[in-house]
């Protein structure tokens, strides 16, 4: 799957978590997942539990501690898909 | 001199209504909020009925958006939308939750007699059973601990003052009550949403069925299966719901121009001891009666000024019992008996959620000067038949009506009473 694959599903995935969902319509790489898209920050792990399930990967925490932005997911992600 | 104490606003998610106005009409009408459960069958429950909120999924849809629904169990979701209807009835508007102030003077109590059971049984036995530890996700603390419902609804209407979930069985609504009169009357508090609220779950219903007190021998007759005060009362009949009601200094509520549903004169709590009687299921008489007798001189009236009584009156055993204790505590003999009725007739008993739901019933009755019928005793107890024409078999005007004496009383030998007040200018 490529970038683009990948943070379109992300941008669906956050879909749920986000207070209002309408920014996600303009994210791009760099938006923030708590300070853009206002994600309670204990929803993080439900957001990993998610990805784990959609791209079939296991995100370790030290992994899942680097996310800040979209874009760092996307990095993550794009590796352990290999 | 003491501060005096009123109802500013009432939301209320029951088995027979949502709304005040629903329930009015379903209070009024004699409505049973009494089902059958294919569900409880399909578990090999003795009791196969229950009072179950109706059409429940779609109006927690209408009241939260997709990302709080997540976090909403039955339990938290009923008393959340108690919550919301009772502080826009009380004439307040919801807060943004972009709007960083937070209302300091406005506290919450409301508990739960079993809380988040449907969540642990579901979600957490399953998961951590599966060694799937690692995949519950965030959400379960927040449904799971005691003070979920207060926690919650304190987010959403932004309230600072004191925020706590009281817990005594089936006493716990009527407690939350009697722990905002008394934060109110200290000058803690302006205004405190006070109720109670219990999911809707074979895990919470599954131990009383084992202990055979809930009723197994009406399942083909629901509406008719929840009998306080007759000879073939078989038990109580499970509930679920909340209530939610917005208990608030009358200085404040007169300054803002509120409307008052009525005046919380006064309450008492204690607790028999599991002595002379009582035991962990059972009430200690004499600690009914204490409570009762406390109650009244807590509302600085004599007890002949009541007019009626709302009465725990489950339909097991103890409905009898009950009646004497009252014509003990208040010394009024069947001939000048107040009128007697009870609320679980309509809507089961909904544990945590009882005494919430049913102190809105009370308020409503003193509001608009009716007694609801205390339906399915059209056969009397033959211990209590001298009283028989203190209960209500149909809905009776009553514009007279001025005081309601409210108890409950629960396992683990606790009880609380409260005498509510219509409110006059």
């Amino acid at each position: 799957m490529d970038e683009q694959g990948i943070f379109s599903k992300m941008v669906e995935i956050l879909r749920a978590y986000t207070k209002d969902p309408s920014i996600l319509d303009k994210a791009t790489m760099e938006t923030h997942i708590l300070n853009d898209l206002k994600v309670n920050s204990a929803r993080l792990v439900d957001v990993i539990i998610k990805c784990e399930d959609v791209f079939g990967i296991t995100i370790e925490d030290d992994d899942a501690d680097k996310i800040g932005s979209i874009g760092d997911a996307v990095g993550i992600i794009k590796i352990k898909l290999g | 001199m003491k501060k005096r104490v009123v109802i500013t606003g009432m939301g209320v998610v029951a088995p027979n209504a949502h709304g005040l106005d629903n329930f009015e009409e379903a209070l009024r009408g004699g409505r049973s909020g009494i089902r059958f459960i294919p569900e409880l069958q399909e578990l090999n429950f003795a009791c196969q009925i229950g009072g179950v909120p109706q059409g429940f999924e779609s109006t927690r849809k209408s009241y939260f958006d997709h990302e709080k629904l997540l976090s909403l169990n039955d339990n938290i979701g009923y008393a959340s939308v108690s919550a919301v209807d009772a502080w826009t009835d009380a004439g307040f508007t919801m807060p943004d939750s972009d709007d960083d102030r937070v209302d300091w003077d406005t506290g919450v109590i409301v508990g739960s007699g079993v809380g988040g059971m449907d969540t642990i049984a579901k979600t957490v036995v399953p998961m951590v059973n599966e060694g799937k530890v690692r995949r519950m996700g965030s959400r379960i603390v927040e449904q799971v601990m005691n003070s979920g419902t207060s926690a919650r609804i304190a987010g959403l209407l932004a309230l600072g003052n004191q925020v706590t979930s009281n817990s005594s069985a089936c006493s716990t609504g009527n407690e939350a009550v009697i722990e905002a009169l008394w934060r109110i009357r200290m000058g803690l508090a302006k205004r405190v949403l006070a109720g109670g609220s219990e999911g809707a779950s074979p895990y919470i219903w599954a131990g009383f069925d084992a202990m055979r007190v809930i009723c197994r021998k009406f399942n083909d007759q629901p509406e008719a299966a929840s009998r306080p005060l007759s000879a073939t009362a078989s038990g109580f009949v499970p509930g679920s719901g909340a209530a939610v009601l917005v208990i608030e200094d009358l200085e404040s509520a007169l300054e803002r121009g509120a409307r008052i549903y009525a005046e919380v004169l006064g309450g008492a709590v204690n607790c028999g001891g599991h002595r002379m009687g009582g035991s962990i299921t059972a009430p200690n008489p004499e600690g009914v009666k204490r409570c009762i007798r406390a109650a009244v001189s807590d509302a600085a009236i004599s007890p002949e000024e009541i007019d009626a009584i709302n009465g725990h009156l489950t339909a097991t055993f103890a409905d009898p019992g009950e009646v004497k204790n009252w014509a003990a505590a208040l010394e009024r003999t069947p001939g000048n008996f107040p009128y007697i009725n009870s609320t679980k007739s309509l809507i089961g008993h909904c544990l945590g959620a009882a005494g919430a739901i049913e102190c809105v019933a009370v308020a409503l009755q003193l509001s608009k000067g009716f007694l609801h019928p205390s339906v399915n005793c059209e056969d009397i107890h033959p211990d209590i038949t001298e009283f028989k024409d203190k209960i209500p078999q149909k809905c009776m005007d009553y514009p007279e009506l001025k005081t309601i004496a409210k108890a409950g009383f629960g396992f683990g030998d606790v009880n609380s009473c409260l005498i509510f007040k219509k409110w006059e200018e």
